[in-house]
């Protein structure tokens, strides 16, 4: 027979869970919630990382990378005798322009050699689909996925290109993917645009013939061996290409595509583990609440099993199998959701980072950790309920609660209690003899908004960043650049292209910047000391002033170099003369996004002895004339880029989108979950632990309504409570994770909106209403004869 | 007479008894509670003696002491000083673990306020003891005792106040305990519902010869004693041995 199998103390416990279903599953759904999220995130980090890892090493990433004018194939052999240069691939690659029907604004491309009858030793190609080249092929190229993707190409379509001046039909015969651009940016892009930028491979016998780089190369990739020193080989690689036009050589961290996909991933990283972190945390906590309060509720029970002889070690056992219940489904719930939709989410990802190789990855260890903390939260919370039950001698645990000291309340020593109505003394002198647990509920509310507040101010901080950089600081409607430096008398022809109402001078040159043993590659813009367009604010909205003559740089620059006011800094400017200054550094501003320096036009036109030239100009248009201007621009052949701050911020807000907030989508709705599940178990043990005095009172006399007022009163005041607490708790978090998201390509401003915190005020509003009307069905139905019989 | 094996398990237990009629002997005990100014002297040295077998009453006024006597015997709370002893064991002297396998094993208590786990039916409830005891009788058997085997598969909620008291009875006998402690157990029951509590009490007495305590308000339930205990102000006021125990049908109520 059954009753043999299953002993009374286990049908209590089943038929115990079975009364309280509505609060376990919402303690189960909190719990699966911080689970989940902390599976998800690292699971999908880890994922990522492991995808590149095995990307770079199976398809032979390069370490270091120079670029030259022109370099007689000989010298390879010069660079191969570098201490620790296992392998070399030297290539041709050339800028070109895209001609794609359709497209108002010009794109650009950029061809790179494939080496006939062989494969690359170095940044191999992973072919999507197609084939690989032929040797010697003319007119056939192999494109970038990310290009073909955006502009909906297929195998077999011919591209019309300007390779060197001439104007050639190439078709695709194959779409790969290379390590060497996971990212693709264009030149002066700041943002990979896979429709205004692509890269493309093109047999190498057929390109030097295009290009008249017969028997030459122009750039070189080194794979080092494990114990070089990376500095020395770049050194000496740099002796070796200077005669040749050579520009400075760089390593992976600096490699613009490898320098992106860090940069991502840290972000992802910094968000995807401190927001599931915040989140167990939260979850563990209310377990540990909820599970504490669910025990203390028997407390009774627990005196009478003791006095008939349940031995505490017994009584644990049966209360940790009721903490079992629940981290056994929460666990299987939070790690089947945090696999599914991290493998959903990776899948997501696999279009952002382009890595042919990316499997979800069970992260054992991630899943030991999350759900040993819940478990741990959940069984500690237990076992200190049971354990304060258990110590009572059994004659005491067994009365109900002693009343507790009578006080006035804080409204009758302030005699203002003859404001209050009777109903609502009641209430004010409940929460008074029991702050503690009035004081943790309304924490746990709090941390529930806090987390709502949390998850939706990435977004605001995000959007204000966005506002700051393009709409309030740069004024500018398109920013062009130039093939190379003119003299300022372009602008007098951009002045007047149709719809142009004002024109800005831009000089950018890319340097090497050095500060005692640190470096960095940048670039220097030279803008006007007071402009009306091109405008570069600090944190604090105010232009930052070049006036000063020297450098004014980001303060993240200035941590990379470990420079401050006043230093001076050795500027290596990485074209064609490359004239060496040094540099005072008149000023250090705060700024959001990128790793600026920059200086007064006309001051560092006349360091580099150049009279008044140009590489850029930023412009007002009219949009009503768009379309007219960029045909006007695309017919100028000096101009090589146009970048138009609408689509810029359409770019990054959709990069944005794709990578970081993809995550917290999830996050938001995770955060709602945890908030309502909080809020029910509150209301919810708060009824169950006045029930017999509610019912003794309805017995009295009061309406149904009037007990619910008491009820509802005592949580309506912990939620009052929680809305200020945890919108404190909210902007502390926030805080947080803008003080640790501060990557090269951004530092976050801390902004929350205060639709934000409406919104979390609102979803804590409903979700107490929810549960108030979920409750009040139980008020409903008090049986006020059970209740009197003392049956619990 | 019953067996109690149960008894044997326990090394404790296994001591020569001094006198072996007795089941508890108290030797001065106090109990104090609080602290300072608001000291409670709950027990002001009680020194009793409860013989084997008998049916005894305590009676005496609210905070006379009757409650904390009797937890402080059934091994529910420590005294202040003073010294238990059951069977010739002293109480003082047991571990956490040996008062709890004596309270499993050798006390079954019946309290005023039931105490039935309200999730578990009439049979469940016993069967919270017969789990657990060494040589328990059938949870059926409990409760047909207490003439309660037609509402075995009744949950607390859907029994009378007395059928719910005759339950914990069934529960405190089904261990076969050595004796009976009861705080009150009509307290919360008329007249009619009483009796039928203190029949099946005085039924399990009789018949097993379970040694049986119950404290009461009630003067009238003394006649079924075979001794009463008067309490007040903490102190025994004084022993009532009665040679002729009326049958409680015999009692006016």
């Amino acid at each position: 027979m059954m009753r043999q199998v299953i002993t009374a103390m286990n049908r209590k416990l089943l038929r115990d869970l079975w009364n309280i279903k509505g609060q376990l599953v919402a303690i189960i759904f909190v719990m699966a919630s911080g689970i989940m999220s902390f599976v998800l995130s690292f699971g999908v980090i880890d994922s990522l990382e492991l995808g590149r890892d095995v990307y770079y090493d199976r398809y032979e990433f390069a370490d270091v990378w120079a670029s030259a004018k022109r370099v007689p194939e000989g010298v390879k052999e010069q660079i191969a005798e570098i201490n620790g240069v296992a392998q070399i691939e030297t290539r041709v690659t050339f800028g070109a322009t895209v001609q794609v029907e359709g497209m108002d604004v010009p794109a650009t491309g950029r061809i790179l050699s494939y080496p006939d009858e062989r494969e690359p030793l170095l940044d191999k190609l992973y072919l999507k689909s197609g084939r690989l080249l032929n040797p010697d092929e003319e007119d056939a190229i192999l494109a970038s996925e990310a290009f073909v993707v955006a502009h909906q190409f297929t195998l077999g379509d011919h591209i019309d290109m300007v390779v060197n001046g001439k104007k050639r039909s190439l078709k695709i015969v194959g779409i790969v993917l290379s390590p060497e651009y996971v990212y693709s940016l264009g030149p002066g892009a700041l943002f990979p645009d896979d429709k205004r930028f692509g890269v493309f491979w093109m047999s190498r016998r057929a390109l030097e013939a295009a290009v008249n780089m017969d028997g030459a190369f122009n750039n070189v990739a080194l794979r080092l061996s494990r114990d070089a020193n990376v500095e020395d080989v770049k050194e000496k690689l740099d002796r070796i290409l200077k005669p040749y036009g050579g520009l400075i050589s760089f390593d992976r961290s600096e490699q613009m595509s490898n320098w992106y996909v860090e940069n991502e991933l840290t972000q992802l990283k910094t968000t995807g583990t401190i927001t599931p972190i915040i989140f167990l945390c939260v979850a563990a906590f209310l377990v540990n609440v909820v599970m504490t309060r669910q025990v203390a509720t028997q407390r009774v029970q627990i005196g009478m099993l003791k006095a008939v002889g349940y031995s505490n070690a017994e009584l644990a056992a049966h209360y940790l199998k009721m903490v079992m219940v629940v981290v056994v489904i929460g666990s299987f719930l939070g790690l089947a959701g945090g696999v599914w939709l991290g493998s959903g989410l990776l899948n997501i990802y696999s279009q952002f980072f382009r890595f042919p190789y990316l499997h979800y990855t069970y992260s054992v260890d991630i899943m030991i950790l999350s759900v040993g903390f819940c478990a741990a939260a959940a069984t500690a919370g237990t076992w200190i309920a049971m354990k304060q039950a258990a110590d009572l001698p059994p004659a005491e645990a067994m009365r109900p609660e002693a009343p507790t000291e009578f006080k006035e309340t804080i409204l009758e020593r302030l005699d203002i209690d003859k404001f209050f109505s009777f109903l609502s003394r009641i209430v004010l002198r409940q929460l008074e003899r029991r702050p503690i647990r009035a004081f943790l509920s309304a924490v746990g509310v709090g941390f529930a908004l806090a987390i709502l507040v949390f998850a939706n101010s990435m977004t605001d901080s995000m959007n204000y960043m966005m506002d700051v950089q393009y709409n309030i600081g740069n004024r500018e409607t398109v920013l062009l650049g130039f093939v190379e430096p003119r003299g300022i008398s372009a602008l007098e022809e951009i002045k007047l292209m149709p719809g142009v109402m004002k024109v800005e001078p831009l000089r950018d040159i890319p340097v090497l910047l050095k500060h005692g043993h640190l470096s960095k590659r940048t670039g220097i813009s030279g803008i006007r000391p007071d402009p009306d367009l091109h405008r570069v604010l600090d944190q604090s909205l105010k232009p930052v002033d070049v006036s000063g003559g020297g450098l004014v740089m980001s303060r993240k620059l200035a941590e990379l170099l470990g420079a401050k006011v006043g230093d001076m800094v050795d500027v290596d400017v990485l074209e064609e003369r490359r004239p060496q200054l040094s540099l005072p550094i008149s000023a250090i501003y705060d700024e959001f996004m990128g790793i600026g320096a920059y200086m007064d036009i006309d001051r560092l036109n006349s360091l580099l002895n150049e009279g008044p030239v140009v590489t850029g100009a930023a412009l007002q248009t009219d949009p009503n004339w768009n379309g007219p201007l960029y045909q006007n621009i695309k017919d100028v052949p000096a101009i090589i880029s146009m970048a138009i701050m609408v689509r810029m911020r359409e770019i990054f807000e959709q990069i944005m989108d794709e990578n970081m907030m993809r995550m917290m989508a999830v996050y938001i709705v995770f955060a709602g979950v945890i908030a309502f599940g909080v809020i029910y178990n509150t209301a919810r043990i708060a009824f169950s632990e006045r029930s017999r005095e509610l019912a003794a009172l309805r017995v009295l006399g009061l309406t149904k309504g009037e007990v619910a007022y008491i009820l509802f009163g005592e949580l309506g005041f912990v939620v009052m409570v929680a809305i200020p607490m945890g919108l404190f708790i909210g902007y502390g978090l926030c805080a947080g994770m803008v003080a640790a998201l501060d990557t090269e390509l951004f530092r976050m401003p801390l902004y929350i909106k205060n639709d934000t915190y409406a919104y979390a005020v609102i979803v804590v509003l409903v979700s107490a209403l929810i549960s108030f009307y979920l409750v009040w069905r139980q008020v409903d139905k008090i049986d006020l004869v059970a209740a009197q019989k003392g049956v619990e | 007479m019953p067996d109690f094996k149960g008894q044997g398990a326990n090394p404790a237990m296994l001591d020569a008894v001094n006198d072996k009629n007795m089941v508890f002997k108290t030797d001065a005990i106090t109990k104090q509670y609080g602290m300072g100014e608001l000291t409670v002297h709950a027990l002001r040295g009680v020194t009793l003696e409860v013989p084997r077998g008998e049916l005894v009453v305590l009676l005496g006024p609210s905070g006379s002491g009757k409650s904390t006597f009797l937890n402080i015997i059934g091994g529910l709370d420590q005294p202040t000083s003073g010294d238990v002893h059951f069977e010739g064991h002293a109480l003082a002297d047991m571990t956490d673990r040996e008062l709890t396998y004596f309270r499993r094993e050798h006390v079954g208590f019946v309290f005023q306020s039931y105490n039935l786990v309200p999730s578990l039916t009439a049979l469940e409830n016993v069967e919270l003891i017969t789990d657990i005891a060494e040589n328990p009788m059938p949870a059926r058997e409990a409760l047909e005792i207490v003439k309660l085997k037609d509402r075995l598969n009744h949950f607390p909620s859907q029994l009378s106040g007395g059928e719910q008291q005759r339950v914990a009875i069934a529960r405190a006998i089904a261990k076969r305990p050595e004796v009976m402690l009861c705080d009150e157990p009509t307290g919360a029951l008329d007249s009619e519902t009483g009796i039928l509590v203190l029949e099946a009490l005085q039924n399990v007495n009789r018949t097993y010869g379970t040694t049986t305590i119950i404290i009461t308000h009630n003067a009238a339930i003394a006649n079924v004693a075979d001794r009463v205990i008067y309490f007040a102000d903490g102190q025994v006021a004084k022993v009532v041995k009665n040679d002729h125990p009326k049958d409680i049908h015999e009692i006016g109520w």
